[in-house]
């Protein structure tokens, strides 16, 4: 399966060589844990262990927690009640289940930053980079369906919001915005299929998760450098990589575990920090809350959709060479796809021959600066839609599009970098030959 | 003298926050020393069983509370009445018999009554329904220091009548500091001394709201305390964990580190 030369498993027992002619699984499970890896891996790199544990925890306590849900908009906020008071450690697994999808994607932010930073997106990483993007878009949409369930007021309200951006699209928008809910607005119908998606997309989820690690396993795994493993011989490949079992298994252990000190810390002694307390109102579709606010993962995304209000000049021009076809509202829209799409075409925008960071001096500083835009567009999204926030949420849009569109394009022409390694080896040896680092 | 001065730094950012919110008309909260906060806070069972007395005694007239179950008084961590007490407080309440056509006392298999006006919230969920600090710019970092707020947003709405009111088509307002906007459509319900404690506890106003917000608290979020019991188990279990982890990491990894230098 992988691209790079090391030892394959070989079947010594006649059982094992019986099941090998039949199913060779042991062999594909042997060849995929003891995948040479790049020695010089940083602690960036454990995220993809805690996304992946994130996935099990979420399926398993989901599961435990759908044999207690009721979805029916008359039943679907009392089963809850019922869970978090009647189910034995009912309270516990609700919690853990809330609180993960909030881990989940603080890991998955750090680690598309990663792959951002060190460049893990360039060739030959884009499928793996397209998948991870699909991976992103499955759980935003599993996210948003799962926040439906309870049936709280901000349940409601966000999903007649959210849906209400695809009623954005011209001509067939209303439309489909009935078809998605199954109705004019957010009903019985709604929760129904909310409910069934919810519970089909984490299995989506893990069959690209499949296909992500498949298409990284034969690339190989980038590292801090962007220096390839040399591939000229095994010995060669010795001198760059360690087997993933043990120790990248180990070592992404450790990570896991902190983390997971912090995560039971928030479920333990503070589980309701990153909810919203309308979502424990019962929703009422004649009561609309004093502001519909989104989880805290899509903030970033509903500030840019929020930025691009009517009095802004690309949205009128927009408007009037379209002669009114694209309105604020549709503009915003396809400005957050926008905002993820450009992401996803990173590895086509970004010309630069070197492909880590590291090395490059003047890239470092606009990646940089893209996070503090992404933590600011996380701040605004919070924000009631009023001044000075609605300049800031442009000021903010226009640097998260104009760092793909512009920043990296023109940047690898212009930048001088430093030199990076000549191999992994010299990079590692640099960091540990001495005692002193 | 740090402890002095982070109090000091505590307070002048809750004040700021607080002026901030008052410039905007909007509510203001006071932060209550809650015996139920942080990692090592508990419940306290007398004033649980005191919140359950005004509760009955004042709230219920309007109020209900439908999602909790009347035999969760007697659970651990909560309350914890002792059962004939439970049985001879759910008698109190009557339930429609569909089978005997009639209404029958409740018992402790049954839920709390829903309240007897409609126009009065539920207050099953109300603790964990409403926050208390929002600030500072909307950060959510006073929350991350104070908890989220939701039973001193009660007190401060029990004691935040100022005893102005006005009629608006027909309904009379009246005006309370805590509030958003400014005028609630409940009456005063507590004026201090308006329950007799049976441990004697004061009957001031802010005790009785202070007692009766925790015990909302409590019907919130029963388990509280188990949970609070579960984030430590898992916290030392998996700092255990990662301490062995780490210790194993670090031998697996020394000869591949050392090697170099060794030579």
């Amino acid at each position: 399966m992988s691209g790079i030369p090391h030892d394959h498993y070989e079947p010594k027992t006649n059982a094992e060589k019986w099941l090998d002619s039949r199913l060779p699984i042991v062999g594909l499970l042997y060849n995929t844990i003891m995948i040479p890896t790049p020695k010089n891996l940083n602690w960036w790199w454990i995220w993809g262990i805690v996304l992946a544990f994130c996935l099990v925890l979420q399926i398993v306590t989901g599961v435990v927690l759908a044999m207690h849900y009721t979805p029916h908009v008359d039943l679907a906020f009392a089963s809850i009640e019922h869970i978090m008071r009647d189910v034995n450690g009912g309270h516990m697994i609700r919690y853990i289940h809330m609180n993960g999808a909030s881990l989940f994607f603080f890991a998955v932010y750090i680690h598309i930053f990663r792959g951002l930073f060190y460049g893990s997106y360039k060739a030959p990483r884009e499928i793996t980079w397209i998948v991870g993007m699909l991976i992103y878009l499955a759980m935003m949409a599993t996210g948003f369906l799962g926040y439906v369930l309870p049936w709280g007021q901000m349940s409601f309200w966000g999903a007649t919001v959210i849906t209400g951006l695809f009623g954005a699209i011209p001509f067939i928008g209303e439309p489909l915005q009935a078809w998605l809910l199954g109705g004019p607005a957010v009903d019985n119908a709604t929760l129904n299929r909310f409910f069934s998606l919810h519970y089909l997309l984490p299995f989506v989820i893990a069959a690209l998760v499949v296909v992500h690690i498949w298409a990284f396993h034969t690339t190989g795994n980038n590292n801090p450098t962007g220096v390839e493993v040399r591939r000229g011989s095994k010995d060669e490949v010795k001198k760059d990589t360690l087997p993933f079992w043990p120790y990248f298994v180990i070592k992404d252990l450790v990570g896991l575990a902190i983390v997971l000190v912090l995560f039971f810390a928030v479920v333990g002694f503070m589980p309701n920090y990153f909810g919203h307390p309308d979502n424990y109102i019962e929703a009422n579709a004649l009561a609309t809350p004093a502001h519909i606010v989104p989880e805290w993962y899509y903030l970033p995304f509903y500030a840019i959709l929020r930025a691009f209000t009517s009095e802004v000049w690309v949205v009128m021009f927009a408007s009037w060479i379209t002669g009114g076809i694209i309105t604020a509202k549709f503009f915003g829209v396809l400005a957050m796809f926008g905002a993820i799409l450009v992401m996803a075409l990173v590895p086509w925008l970004d010309t630069s021959r070197v492909r880590s960071g590291r090395y490059r001096p003047m890239f470092r500083w606009w990646f940089y600066l893209l996070v503090v835009d992404f933590i600011v567009l996380m701040w605004l999204g919070a924000m009631p839609a009023e001044e000075p926030y609605a300049t800031y949420s442009l000021i903010a849009s226009a640097y998260w599009f104009a760092y793909f569109l512009v920043i990296l394009p023109v940047l690898g022409l212009i930048e001088k970098p430093t030199t990076p390694p000549a191999t992994i080896e010299e990079d590692f040896d640099a960091h540990y030959s001495k005692p002193a680092e | 003298m740090l402890k002095k001065l982070s109090i000091a730094a505590v307070a002048a950012l809750s004040l700021s926050a607080g002026g901030a919110l008052a410039a905007g008309g909007e509510s203001h909260i006071h932060d209550v020393d809650f015996s139920f906060e942080g990692p090592f806070g508990k419940f306290d069972q007398m004033q649980l069983q005191r919140g359950l007395q005004v509760y009955t005694e004042v709230c219920s007239a309007c109020h209900g509370m439908r999602y909790v179950p009347l035999r969760t008084l007697a659970d651990e961590g909560g309350p914890q009445l002792p059962e004939d007490q439970v049985i001879a407080y759910a008698a109190q309440f009557d339930i429609y018999d569909a089978e005997k056509d009639e209404d029958v006392p409740r018992t402790p298999a049954n839920f709390f009554p829903m309240g007897g006006d409609p126009a009065a919230p539920d207050l099953s969920l109300m603790a964990k329904a409403r926050a208390g600090f929002h600030g500072p710019m909307g950060s959510g970092m006073n929350q991350l220091f104070k908890g989220m707020g939701g039973p001193e947003y009660i007190a401060s709405i029990l004691t935040g009548y100022t005893g102005e009111e006005k009629e608006e088509a027909g309904t009379t307002f009246y005006a309370n500091t805590a509030f958003p906007g400014g005028w609630i459509a409940m009456a005063p319900p507590l004026y201090g001394e308006d329950v007799e404690y049976a441990d004697g506890h004061s009957t001031e106003l802010h005790h009785e709201a202070e007692d009766v917000s925790a015990f909302l608290m409590w019907a919130a979020e029963p388990h509280m305390m188990a949970r609070k019991k579960a984030g430590f188990v898992g916290v030392l279990m998996l700092t255990l964990l990662a301490s062995l982890l780490f210790l194993t990491n670090k031998k697996l990894w020394a000869p591949i580190k050392g090697k170099k230098f060794e030579g």
